[in-house]
């Protein structure tokens, strides 16, 4: 330790602490200035008049809010927003438990399987959302044309007596495409996170399992089911953040349309605040989202270390 | 050429055909290995439902890439005036394909998105490598609650932060800027790769870092010189996901630039490639599989690397 009192330069750069401040310091500093002050600022917009064209930040209270609460558009924009999350949450959390366990056991082609089931979550989310445009196309829809050919549609069609469906014009039959769209985007995403989740089940408990003559439906259910409990919740957490933030997909699809069937609270404050030019009113429908998404996370990450503890 | 056109205009027939020809030497192989005997026949019975069920899943997630391919090359004829999505009526054309990199600003899109991914995957790991060392190893509880401060950052939605960052970017003069997007996608790229590369690095033996440390180097030193080469694959796969979410990103590019030639893929392709109310279709959905085809790749080669991070850094930590 001589060499340290002789040279205190060398001493700081063996030091745990000062070592760890100095790493971590510019990641977090960078990080608060980029996420933390344009929250304090949305918060500012949110109780401010702001717009594109006026810099100067005037305090008018909670006057957005009540504009933006009395406004029944928001309202059923806020509806859209929670329903969409929740309902393809339940889709998305079936499907990627099935390819979980499906993809953590070994099968012949098993690497093309999973390249092409990765390949919705792989693709950016606005291209592939272009591919579904081009699906669910009022005229040329090929899924219309499977089912013109099979029956379900044209003159004495099942589901309409029209030769389409109107995939993105109908209201319930829109809300279903964004809904499915998203499901089949975000499940790999939840799947991949699954798997790490089945991956980490220390072996030996399954051995012991196999053992004591378990069947697959029974270990299945009481020991992989409740043992990834915590790692499920993330991957709710995470898709339902993603879904939350996101607006690519009724951005591309359907702008919101038909009427306001599809808007979600990121598309009409993008709408409001950009594309409207009304800075303050936009900032603050973003912020009615933010509560529910803190409690939820609050909750959330509450259920994942409850469950890790035991 | 020639092989596409005869691969697009049997398109369906050769998908089927390739498939119940692999399945049909799969069986073979079995049975030539353990015999045709009734307990081999009735597992492949048992299995079989197992690749039904992948087979469907696969089928839907592959269904508007299948469509992608197979409308890029048609002709606006076969395409609009007689629609029959499924086969070729009239010969495959490459004329769209050549249109797009021709006549549209498809180029610079590509060329904008490279320049923001890799400026931004350099500026991440700039910051993300020692911020996520010293979560791993250097900080106790105080580095504890700084990860999870980061963790929460990563749930403050983009659609919050957009109108203020947006705001911010004007001010700065960096619309329509690249630099823009450089500086914002951190932002997030920072928090993941962080919680990603800790997972590795808590997989490097710390006997390793000590054996240096006693060999007289530093801990700056030991992080660089020993941590840092052997997570050199963990660091590869962060790299690769770093680069693919600003490919991803939609919601600031569409805000920060709206100049045609500025814009990067994602929000250019769909935005730029279509004139008021006329869809070019197939350029579209060429531009968009030429895209999604890479990344998937990308993405299925990784993937074992990025559950083994995940894993890592929520396991231990």
């Amino acid at each position: 330790m001589t060499s340290a009192v002789l040279n205190p330069r060398r001493y700081l750069m063996d030091d745990r602490r000062f070592v760890g401040v100095l790493f971590l310091a510019p990641a977090l500093l960078y990080i608060l200035l980029l996420v933390g002050l344009p929250f304090l600022l949305a918060i500012a917009f949110g109780f401010s008049d702001v717009t594109v064209g006026n810099t100067e930040l005037n305090f008018i209270g909670f006057d957005n809010f009540a504009a933006v609460w009395g406004n029944d558009i928001f309202r059923q924009v806020f509806g859209n927003t929670v329903m969409f999350t929740l309902v393809s949450q339940v889709f998305i959390l079936i499907f990627a438990n099935i390819l979980a366990i499906i993809f953590t056991q070994e099968f012949t082609g098993k690497w093309f399987a999973r390249f092409i089931f990765i390949l919705p979550w792989a693709t950016p989310v606005s291209l592939a959302a272009i591919g579904w445009l081009w699906m669910l196309d009022t005229k040329y829809s090929p899924i219309d044309y499977l089912l013109l050919q099979t029956g379900f549609l044209g003159p004495n069609g099942v589901l309409s007596n029209s030769r389409n469906l109107y995939w993105l014009a109908n209201p319930l039959l829109s809300q279903i495409s964004v809904i499915f769209v998203q499901v089949w985007r975000m499940t790999p995403l939840a799947t991949v996170i699954l798997m790490a989740g089945l991956s980490s089940i220390p072996t030996d408990i399954l051995d012991q399992a196999e053992v004591d003559g378990s069947r697959f439906m029974r270990t299945l259910l009481q020991i992989k089911l409740p043992l990834i409990l915590p790692i499920m919740v993330i991957a709710l957490l995470f898709s339902m953040i993603t879904m939350f933030g996101d607006m690519t997909v009724v951005y591309v699809l359907t702008r919101g349309g038909p009427v306001d069937y599809t808007r979600i609270i990121g598309l009409y404050s993008f709408q409001i605040g950009i594309e409207g030019g009304n800075l303050a009113q936009g900032a603050a429908m973003a912020l009615f989202a933010f509560p529910l998404l803190l409690a939820l996370a609050l909750l959330m990450l509450r259920v994942a270390s409850r469950a890790e503890v035991r | 050429m020639a092989l596409l056109v005869w691969i697009l205009q049997n398109f369906w027939s050769l998908l089927i055909l390739s498939f119940a020809t692999l399945l049909g030497l799969r069986i073979a192989y079995r049975l030539r290995k353990y015999g045709a005997t009734r307990a081999e026949l009735s597992y492949i019975l048992r299995r079989s439902p197992f690749y039904l069920v992948v087979l469907i899943f696969c089928f839907f997630a592959a269904a508007p890439f299948l469509i992608m391919f197979l409308h890029s090359f048609k002709t606006d004829g076969d395409l609009y005036r007689r629609p029959q999505p499924f086969i070729y009526r009239q010969d495959p054309t490459f004329e769209h394909l050549e249109s797009l990199f021709t006549n549209t600003a498809y180029l610079d899109f590509i060329r904008n998105s490279v320049i923001v991914g890799v400026a931004v995957v350099i500026i991440t790991l700039i910051l993300a490598l020692p911020a996520a060392y010293a979560l791993a190893r250097l900080t106790g509880r105080w580095g504890e609650r700084a990860g999870i401060l980061m963790f929460l950052v990563y749930l403050v939605p983009p659609t919050l932060l957009f109108i203020p960052v947006f705001r911010i970017v004007v001010m700065l003069g960096l619309k329509d800027s690249p630099l823009a997007l450089i500086v914002v996608y951190p932002s997030f790229t920072v928090p993941f790769s962080m919680w990603l590369l800790q997972g590795f690095f808590k997989a490097v033996p710390p006997e390793l870092e000590e054996a240096a440390l006693v060999d007289g180097y530093n801990r700056v030193e030991a992080f660089l010189r020993v941590v840092l080469p052997l997570s050199l694959p963990g660091i590869i796969s962060t790299i690769v996901f770093t680069f693919t979410l600003t490919l991803h990103e939609f919601i600031y590019a569409l805000v920060f630039i709206t100049n045609t030639s500025r814009r990067t893929l994602s929000v250019g392709v769909p935005t730029e490639l279509i004139l008021g109310d006329v869809y070019f279709w197939q350029p579209l959905l060429a531009a968009a599989l030429i895209i999604a085809i890479p990344v998937g790749f990308a993405y299925n080669l990784f993937l074992d690397s990025l559950v083994q991070g995940f894993t890592m850094g929520a396991v231990k930590g």
